[in-house]
């Protein structure tokens, strides 16, 4: 389970908790997320700008 | 007045460093009061003249008072914004925004009904409530932003008033994205006067929601007919709302409650009209807009408009930094300017003419007159490339 940080606010998107809302249930892996896909927290970046949490 | 670096000094911390505007915020409830105010002042004098108090505060006494009080270009230092954004009592200063509110609400109801007001001040009340319903959208602004789900919950709250349910997603996920692009219905263009960008804004912005909406939804395998349509919850409180205002005093309020929701969500336009003139993101060579930083809003530090709308004109970094809360957000050096506060921007706004006169010469000023490098009305192009293009 991997996990992807927005640069601009630091919101993080966990594989293992999806975002229901968004419609990614728990376990929605992060290469089936839209590219085009938006922060949903500062919607300034999107998926692409997004990095790889350790 | 020069604006102090963020940084400025390792030593201040938050027992050495006071906030000098942390009381003048409550002067943000001033307006959702205003429909008590103008009750107060016809009684005192017997005018009704005063019904128009909240259009006169906003589009006469505010402008003339941004002049006189100037402007402020202080930053809170970098050592205290994270105390200064956790410090409880600012949310609170947004939160009883909202029982003020509608309590001035069902006070104009009962005074549309009471059959006391003769028609002239009946409207001049739906005006002044208006008001109210318009600034409301930016106190839900300030809401709609943050992560907490009271928050938000608020900010749907404070948009029933004036039935601009919708702006809470589109706000977010479609304006914050598309921000100073010509795919933005929210940003105004080079050439567009504010009475073409009302109905484009209006309208654009509603099916932009609307659309947003259909995808999430579609991703959760609904359609837009779903209980869990963010958009058709937030319209039904407008109409909870209204319903229950009607039943209550009558049908003789409808229409001033449809009158004061129209007149809140025009102002709000207004302002939209004027955060963004002209300024546009450039396209990288991979196809994407460049990142939205300070310099694709206009900004302000008139401290009368800044304190009664949370600081909402120092917008560049609003943009920047979506999340942070008004009371930390700060006046950044590179942003273009606008040349007094917002309640003068909107008078101007009203007159295309003058706003041309002043804002298109700023915005020529800003891209060293490269037309090249602004966002152009497409419908305005030739007027404006005629005007402006002279040496190229």
């Amino acid at each position: 389970m991997s996990r992807h940080r927005c640069p601009g606010c630091d919101y993080v998107y966990d594989e293992a908790a999806g975002h229901p809302h968004e419609g990614f249930p728990p376990g929605t892996a992060w290469s089936d997320i839209p590219d085009d896909w938006v922060c949903p927290d500062c919607g300034v970046r999107d998926k692409l700008d997004f990095e790889p949490v350790e | 007045m020069t604006a102090v670096p963020a940084d400025a000094g390792d030593t201040l911390t938050p027992t050495t460093w006071r906030d000098g505007k942390r009381y003048a915020w409550l002067l943000g409830l001033l307006v959702p009061t205003l429909p008590f105010i103008a009750y107060g002042l016809v009684q005192a004098t017997d005018l009704g003249v005063f019904w128009y108090f909240g259009p006169a505060l906003v589009f006469g006494v505010f402008p003339v008072l941004d002049v006189i009080v100037g402007t402020d270009a202080k930053n809170p230092p970098d050592s205290v914004i994270k105390w200064l954004e956790q410090d409880r009592y600012y949310r609170w200063c947004t939160y009883i925004f909202l029982p003020v509110q509608y309590a001035g609400l069902v006070f104009a109801c009962w005074l549309w009904a009471g059959g006391d007001l003769s028609l002239l001040d009946s409207i001049g009340l739906a005006l002044t409530v208006g008001m109210v319903s318009g600034i409301a959208i930016n106190t839900a602004h300030e809401l709609g932003h943050k992560r907490g789900n009271l928050e938000r919950s608020l900010s749907k709250v404070a948009l029933a008033q004036s039935g601009y349910g919708h702006f809470f997603i589109e706000h977010n996920r479609g304006h914050h994205v598309r921000v100073a692009t010509p795919e933005d219905p929210a940003s105004s263009r080079l050439g567009e006067s504010f009475y073409a960008f009302l109905p484009r804004t209006v309208l654009g912005s509603l099916r932009s929601s609307w659309e947003l909406e259909g995808v999430r939804l579609g991703r959760l395998g609904k359609t837009h007919w779903s209980l869990q349509n963010d958009i058709l919850n937030a319209w039904s409180m407008t109409v909870v709302l209204f319903a229950v205002l009607t039943i209550g005093f009558g049908i003789v309020v409808l229409p001033y409650l449809l009158a004061q929701a129209v007149v809140g969500f025009s102002l709000l336009e207004v302002v939209n009209y004027l955060e963004h003139y002209g300024l546009l993101r450039q396209r990288r060579d991979d196809g994407r807009y460049e990142i939205t930083r300070a310099e694709h809003s206009w900004n302000s530090n008139n401290v009368a408009s800044n304190v009664l709308l949370y600081h909402l004109q120092r917008h560049s970094d609003h943009h920047a930094n979506p999340l942070r809360r008004y009371q930390a957000l700060r006046h950044v050096e590179e942003a273009p300017q606008l040349p007094t506060g917002y309640a003068g921007m909107i008078v101007l706004a009203y007159i295309p003419a003058l706003w041309r006169r002043v804002m298109d010469a700023r915005l020529l000023e800003h891209y060293d007159g490269d037309l090249d490098r602004m966002n152009i009305h497409p419908r305005a192009r030739a007027r404006v490339l005629a005007r402006y293009g002279g040496d190229g």
